[in-house]
Order: C-alpha cells, then structure tokens, then sequence
C-alpha cells in the first residue's frame, strides 16, 4: 500500500517537474524578458542592472531551481501585457473559472443521472431513442456553437437571459461569488450549461450502460420477486449500484471542464482564468501562459492522483495484485 | 499483374463495399463530405466572387441579406453578404478550403508521426517504448486542444512579427497535429507488438531483411485497419479544433479566415439581426464535422470483425 503510494506520488511529481521545465523553457526561448520589462528605450546601464537583478547570466541549472522556488512561492513575475504580477491576476479571475465549473459539473452530474435512468429504463420508447440520437448530434457540436446558439435562442429572441459578463455578484469572504443573487444566478446558468453540455452526455450515456447492465443482475430480479415497487428497485438497488464509476469519470472529467472553460468564458466573456490565458496567447505574454500551464498541469496531476488513489481506497482487487507482483 | 478493372472488381466486391452499400447513413454523409470537398477544391473556379481580391469589393453591398437585392447597388447574393460587402458563400466556400486543407494536413502529419514513433517502439521496445511512451502518458493526462493552444502560442512567440499572418496557417498543423499524434502512437504500438510475434515476421528476419524494411513494409500494413479509423474520427476532431482555435482568435488570420474565423466575425453582428454572416458558415461546419464523424463511426463498425 504504502509502496504504491509512494510511486504515484514521485511519479505526479515527475510529471509537474516536466511542466515545470516546459514552462520555464518558454520564459528562456520566447522573446527577451529585458525588453518585455524595459521596453526598447532603456539605457545599456539599466539593462545590466535588471539582467543582475534577474541572474540571466548564472548557469541554466541554477536559473531553473530558482524557477521553481519562485513558483512554488507563487511568483511568476510580471505580465508583460498587463504590467501587473501574474499571481495576482490569476488569483482574482480563478474564483470565476471554479465557481462556472463547480455550477456546470452540478448540472451535468443532476441532468445526466436522470436522463441517463430515464433512457435505460424505457429503453426503446420514443422519448428515449430521441434523446440518445440527440445527445449524439450534440456530441459533434463544437463548444462555442452550442454556446452561440443558446445565446442566439435565450438572450436575443427570447431575452430571458444575459449574454455575456458575470452579471452582479456577492463577495463572500473575499470570494466574489455569483451564487448570491438572482442576476448573478442569471448570469451563470447559459455558460454553466454550455460547459457542462458534453459531460451531461457522456455521464448520461454511461448511466444508461450501467442500468442496463446492473438490471439484468440477480439481486435486480430478486428485489422484483419480493415484491418490490419499480421505483425502489430503479432508485433503491440499480441506481445505487452504478454511482462509482459515474464519480469516478466525473472526477477525471473536472480537469476537462476548466480546460474547456476555456471556450466557454471567450464565448460568454466570462472574466475567468481561461480567458485570460486566451488573450495571453493572442498576445505572447509569456509569463501568463507559462503560470497558466502550470497551474492546469497541478491540477490535472493532483486529480489524477486523488482519482487512482481512491481506486485503490475502493477497489480491493488492485491491492492484492500490487501485493502479489512486488 | 491485375489490371485495374479486376483491381476494381476486386475493391466493390470486398466486404467494405457490401456494409457501404447497406448503409444509407454512411452513403448520405460521403455525398455531402464529397459535396463539401469539391466546392473547397474547385472554390477559385466557382465562388461567384473572389472575396479576397480588393477591386471587386464593394462596401456599398455591406449587409445584404440573403436573396434580396442591395439597396444601393441592386444586386443581389445567395447567402448575402458580410459587414465589408463580401458574398458569404464565396467566404465559406475559400473558408471552407482552409478548414479542411488545415484538418487534412494535420491528421497526416499526426498520423505519419504516431504511426512512426508507435511502430519504432512497439518493433523495438527497451528504451526507445519507454522514452516514446512516457512522452505520450504525460501529454495525454491534457486534452488536446489545450495543448493545441500552448504549442500554437509557443509557436507564435518564436516566429517574426512580420511573417505571423502568413505563418499561422502552417503553425496551426503543427500545433493540431502535435497534439494528436499520441493516439495513433499508442495503438500502433500495441498492435505491432502483436504482429511482432507472428511467423511471417520471423520469416523476414530469417530472409535478412532490415528492421526498417520489416516495420514499414511487413507490419504497417497489417496495422492499418485501426489508423484509417483513428484518422476519420481525427480529421472531424481536427476540423472542429481548427474552427474552435480560429474562433477563439488563436488560429487561421482574418486574413486567411476559415470557418471558425468566419463565425467569429459573424457573432458581432447576430445581435444586429444580420443571422446570415454566422449562419451559413457554421452550417457549413456542422455539417463537415458531422459527416466526417459519422463516416468514421460507420468505419470503425466495419471494420472491426466483432460486430459482423
């Protein structure tokens, strides 16, 4: 067990040390930080003095440890766009980006469950066929299309809800939240959607795979034998039954919706991390990427290692066969 | 030697062409991929205007809607026309090439890659699998379009300022490409190290035949199944990272517009009432991907045995 352990963990940190070295090799090969900082018009003199400051002569290996002391810490120096410190400005649009994915993942979990009951359980009725071929057609929707189309339908024909911006929000302990009031609420719910639109279809389709497969399980004929409602048996035995693989693949899905968060906030103009990194690419702005990178690679890292580890937590027959082979 | 007639008899008789002709589905959406691709080839012969060339614009003719005739100049356009006087079929018929020359492009650049390294290392294994496959675990940990995004910004960050315009396009492939080489990396070198362990390729050994000549000449071929598949259902993924990047204002320039860039000028004015400028092109988008998509989901049942 604690062997196991110990290998995931230095692997997770091998990966974020090869994340850690792309990023750092962007800030060496892209573009020269002196002039980002100075601008063209500095003097020779003050040139020197920042190259001292910044040690961009000591030998890479020394630069690199220093990288990565300095990320550690959370510095990544400054936007070059923005002139502002890059921690700072990540740190005030992540609470956007994690509440649309928090909101998303909610509405993709709630309506796939259902849907995905639903379509296992009237397996060939109309209702049922018409949704799997949608879901199918709106698996091949690119993001951003989906997310037009609804502004197109709620915001500009409808005018129900609107369009883009995080509308009014409530600060909670610092944290500038959207959950907090009707508009903010209003706000949220097409880009939420939009985001988790593709994790609703894949959690409904693997619902559905599981009912199907649980229910021609004996326990499911001997709860119908003793005289069990449908509902308890759906809900009470099947259903209970198929959750753990559709908490797993969530999990490992919830790095992909702050991925495609992405899409989602340039579409909704959402003011989240995403679209900071967006306009950082159009711009070049070296620091803002290389942060960016590492975040995601920490997040994604840490996900993955919750996710295997909590195989293991679960799943016994991992144990004895990492016991049998070592 | 066949000839090609028996070639040709031999190809409709195969059990390919007899699920091909079985499936309206797979029929319908080779007719409009075909549709697709002939007006993105033959679009400099047949676009009604070349939205390009500066001297046949006319900004007069701006905001056209579709089969109405423009208020000043009396003409009058198909699917309408763009903000700057430009006929929107023309614009998505020269989008539409670049769209599909970019998706092509990169499938085959991520496929000679994948198939290359998956070969190498399922043929030798040792160092070369280790080195090959650890660069494929991390890089699929993310999904592809981010790193699509980071290798087009990395990309962009090294090349001049003067020539990015004209370099994006390439560096789109490359950077669409990149991120999707793993796949066929992967299954490549499972699937060689399966052959590997037949008779016909101790059988090359025995005749002293290369390893390189053995790799590309013996065992590629009996590994191709799973690639064609893996490339339809790439070049639909492709196509849609394109159009996602290029709307996200990271990929083809508006001077060069493709679909995506197309869509993303067209939102500015949907909230005007001019629907055409976006709908048309993403229309034409939808119904690529889609096409793409279901002939590689059809492809990828027929060929695999299992479920005959």
């Amino acid at each position: 067990m604690l062997a196991f352990v110990i290998r995931r963990v230095l692997q997770a940190l091998g990966v974020l040390l090869v994340v850690g070295f792309i990023s750092f090799c962007m800030f060496q090969f892209m573009g020269d930080p002196v002039e980002g900082l100075l601008g063209q018009e500095a003097t020779e003199e003050q040139r020197r003095e920042l190259i001292e400051r910044l040690g961009l002569e000591d030998p890479i290996p020394v630069q690199f440890v220093r990288f990565v002391g300095n990320a550690v810490q959370g510095d990544f120096g400054l936007s070059y766009r923005l002139a502002r410190p890059v921690s700072e400005l990540i740190l005030e649009r992540l609470p956007a980006t994690l509440e649309l994915a928090f909101v998303s993942a909610i509405i993709a979990m709630a309506l796939g469950i259902v849907l995905g009951v639903f379509t296992a359980i009237n397996r060939s009725g109309f209702a049922a066929n018409f949704i799997m071929t949608a879901s199918l057609i709106g698996v091949s929707l690119p993001t951003f299309l989906i997310g037009i189309l609804l502004i197109y339908v709620f915001s500009v024909q409808l005018g129900w809800l609107p369009s883009f911006g995080r509308g009014e929000t409530v600060e909670f302990f610092g944290w500038r939240s959207n959950l907090g009031s009707w508009d903010g609420l209003r706000s949220i719910l097409l880009p939420a959607i939009t985001l988790g639109l593709y994790q609703m279809t894949l959690i409904m389709r693997l619902v559905r795979a599981e009912m199907l497969e649980v229910l021609r399980q004996d326990y499911i004929r001997f709860a119908r034998a003793r005289g069990l409602s449908e509902r308890a048996v759906n809900f009470g035995h099947a259903l209970k039954n198929t959750l753990v693989p559709v908490v797993t693949v969530t999990g490992l899905q919830l790095g992909s919706i702050i991925a495609f968060a992405i899409v989602t906030e340039s579409v909704f103009q959402w003011p989240g991390v995403g679209f900071l990194f967006i306009r950082s690419v159009e711009f070049v702005d070296v620091p803002v990427m290389a942060a960016y990178l590492l975040l995601i690679g920490a997040l994604f890292v840490v996900i993955n290692l919750i996710v295997d580890l909590l195989y293991f937590v679960i799943d016994p027959r991992l144990r004895s066969d990492r016991a049998g082979s070592h | 030697m066949a000839s090609f007639n028996q070639r040709l008899q031999t190809a409709l008789d195969s059990d390919l062409a007899f699920a091909f002709k079985r499936s309206p589905v797979a029929m319908t959406a080779t007719t409009i991929f075909a549709l697709l691709a002939i007006a993105a080839v033959l679009a400099p012969l047949i676009a009604p205007y070349n939205p390009f060339d500066p001297a046949t614009l006319n900004l007069m003719n701006g905001f056209t809607p579709p089969m109405e005739a423009n208020e000043f100049t009396g003409q009058t356009f198909t699917l309408g026309t763009d903000d700057q006087g430009r006929d929107v079929l023309s614009t998505i018929m020269y989008g539409l090439r670049i769209s599909l020359f970019v998706g092509v492009a990169a499938v085959l650049f991520a496929a000679v890659l994948g198939v290359t390294l998956g070969l190498l290392a399922g043929y030798f294994g040792g160092w070369v699998d280790t080195v090959v496959m650890r660069i494929a675990d991390v890089q699929i940990t993310f999904p592809s379009i981010l790193i699509a995004m980071l290798i087009f910004g990395v990309a962009k960050g090294l090349t001049p300022v003067e020539a990015r315009d004209e370099m994006a396009i390439w560096v789109l492939i490359l950077s669409i490409g990149l991120s999707e080489w793993v796949y066929y990396a992967r299954t490549v070198r499972g699937a060689t190290m399966v052959e590997k362990s037949k008779e016909y390729v101790a059988a090359a050994r025995l005749a002293n035949r290369s390893p390189l000549a053995i790799m590309f000449g013996h065992v590629l071929p009996n590994v191709m199944g799973p690639v064609l598949v893996l490339g339809t259902i790439g070049l639909a993924l492709a196509i849609i990272a394109e159009a996602t990047l290029s709307y996200l204002g990271v990929g083809a320039p508006p001077t060069q517009p493709s679909l995506g860039t197309l869509i993303r000028v067209g939102q500015d004015y949907l909230f005007n009432g001019e629907w055409w400028i976006l709908f048309f092109p993403a229309v034409t988008l939808l119904a690529l991907a889609l096409s793409v998509n279901l002939l590689g989901d059809w492809l990828r049942d027929a060929l695999n045995p299992r479920l005959r």
